[in-house]
């Protein structure tokens, strides 16, 4: 595909699903124009130019060309063909309200009666406008795998009649926190991806980012997917910086902060300065408020702990019990905070030995900190952070 | 509309008492009359236990006629409804308002087919 057909694919690609997915109440279908839409536009765009509006261009393409193939199904008594057919004529030609059509896409790609590795492909395929080849590489299946789990979603979606529609008043706030969590998700997939992977891992924190971005765009009044976009923000403007060129991971305190993008550093922030004056906490707005002030070094560590105390009582999990017993450690010192990762029960979570190994090595408790070390070591399989324990017990 | 049915699935074996069953019927007496008011309601029964049941099945030239269940598990259909309602959002909205009443037990919400 050319650059800028490419281009204008990965922008427009929802926006197209989702109109024609409203006109023709069925995904497949959408799915199939917009594709054939963008195939004309790769043999007509280096002719004739880009039209004026390359996403109408598409769209309308795309409608014309499916009620076009519709009607030949339908003669041959294709049931589903008619229906469709049906659908599209009592829908206006135009683009219509393109936001809420795409909002539409979103719950319906991330409804919870799909399996959770199910909406993150479907939300990378149809609004991402990734391949199925790259989302299978992405998600270290074979294409095969990734291609019949596709197949069989829109499968459930038309035969259990998953709604295409913003979901009730009652069941929002659930179903918000549903969409974030998958786009968070697809954000730490490629987040602990490491420079060996391929690029498609390391890109999915980019299109999580775009995605982030969409939902801010289209729930404005939604805190948490400013919270949410605003986190992955700071995480990514650290990205540089926490790989040695070796590959081995960085952490934040020795991290060479010149790496870090300021610009995305100076975003996230803003975003976070902008959740603080709604005043209506929640998790993904906490943590990026943690991350905000990590960026504006030297870290006010009791400010940390404090937005960690208000973490804890939203979300009450041992996993956020550690990360405060991290910062516990730099406020009140390594033994504190081991009285409180001791009290934990996480003995299967590899960050639980090396955040103990660490407050050990710290207190001195060199041989209970190798130890320490070796059960992280066996419980992870990430090449980086094998590389960095490793690293960290011949130092002892 | 779309027609699901909502199958009640409870473990073999065990039987509740009066006290604990009978405000559990009572709410759902309620549940079944909200579903009609609401248009909803095309048929629920509740079953007997699957040692009741019988399986007939042709086996080459023969109809064999066996003591049931015909699957064995560790649960079993306890009961179940039909409904009509709009799409899975509807369903899965009175599927939950279920599983509460039926305080542990799974609901499966399954679309019927054409």
């Amino acid at each position: 595909m050319p650059a800028d057909v490419a281009d204008v694919f990965r922008r427009e690609h929802g926006r197209a699903v989702a109109v024609l997915a409203r006109t023709f109440g069925d995904l497949d279908i959408a799915e199939d124009a917009v594709q054939e839409a963008f195939a004309a536009a790769v043999e007509r765009w280096p002719q004739q130019g880009i039209p004026p509006s390359p996403a109408g261009w598409i769209i309308t393409t795309a409608r014309n060309r499916a009620i076009d193939r519709l009607r030949r199904e339908a003669a041959r008594e294709d049931k589903q063909a008619q229906a469709a057919l049906l659908h599209a004529q009592d829908d206006p030609v135009e683009e219509g309200p393109v936001r809420d059509d795409r909002l539409r896409l979103i719950f319906t790609c991330c409804h919870p009666a799909l399996a959770l590795n199910v909406r993150v492909a479907l939300t990378l395929r149809l609004l991402g406008g990734l391949s199925t080849a790259e989302i299978a590489r992405a998600f270290l299946v074979p294409e095969s795998t990734m291609a019949q789990r596709l197949v069989r979603a829109k499968t459930k979606i038309r035969t259990a009649g998953i709604p295409y529609r913003i979901p009730y008043d009652a069941d929002l706030p659930e179903r918000v926190r549903g969409v974030l969590a998958v786009v968070y998700l697809i954000f730490n997939e490629g987040y602990a991806a490491s420079s060996g992977d391929d690029l498609i891992r390391r890109d999915l924190c980019e299109e999580a980012i775009r995605l982030g971005r969409l939902l801010v765009e289209l729930m404005p009044d939604e805190p948490e997917a400013l919270g949410l976009l605003a986190l992955m923000l700071l995480q990514q403007s650290r990205s540089r910086a926490r790989t040695a060129p070796d590959g081995r991971l960085v952490p934040l305190p020795e991290q060479d902060r010149r790496l870090w993008d300021q610009q995305l550093v100076a975003e996230g922030q803003e975003l976070v300065r902008r959740c603080l004056r709604r005043n209506q906490p929640g998790p993904y707005q906490l943590q990026a408020a943690i991350n905000a002030v990590h960026s504006d070094p030297p870290t006010d560590w009791s400010q940390i702990v404090q937005l960690y105390d208000h973490l804890l009582t939203l979300t009450p999990t041992p996993v956020v019990a550690l990360n405060r017993a991290v910062a516990v450690a730099e406020l009140h010192g390594p033994a504190e905070a081991l009285a409180l990762v001791d009290a934990l029960d996480l003995d299967t979570y590899y960050v639980f030995h090396a955040i103990r190994a660490d407050l050990l090595r710290r207190l001195g408790r060199t041989a209970e900190a190798a130890t320490a070390y070796e059960k992280a070591l066996a419980l992870t399989g990430n090449a980086a952070e094998r590389d960095f324990l490793q690293h960290r017990l011949a130092e002892l | 509309m779309a027609q699901y049915l909502l199958s009640i699935y409870q473990p073999d074996g065990v039987v509740p008492d009066e006290e604990f069953l009978a405000p559990v019927m009572r709410e759902l007496a309620v549940w079944n009359d909200d579903l009609r008011a609401a248009g909803a309601w095309v048929f629920s029964a509740g079953l007997h236990p699957p040692e009741s049941s019988t399986v007939v099945q042709q086996q080459g030239e023969e109809l064999l006629v066996t003591d049931g269940p015909y699957t064995e598990g560790k649960e079993h259909i306890g009961g179940f409804t039909v409904i009509d309602v709009e799409d899975l959002d509807q369903a899965l909205d009175w599927a939950r308002r279920l599983a509460k009443i039926l305080v542990a037990l799974p609901v499966e919400v399954r679309p019927f087919a054409g």
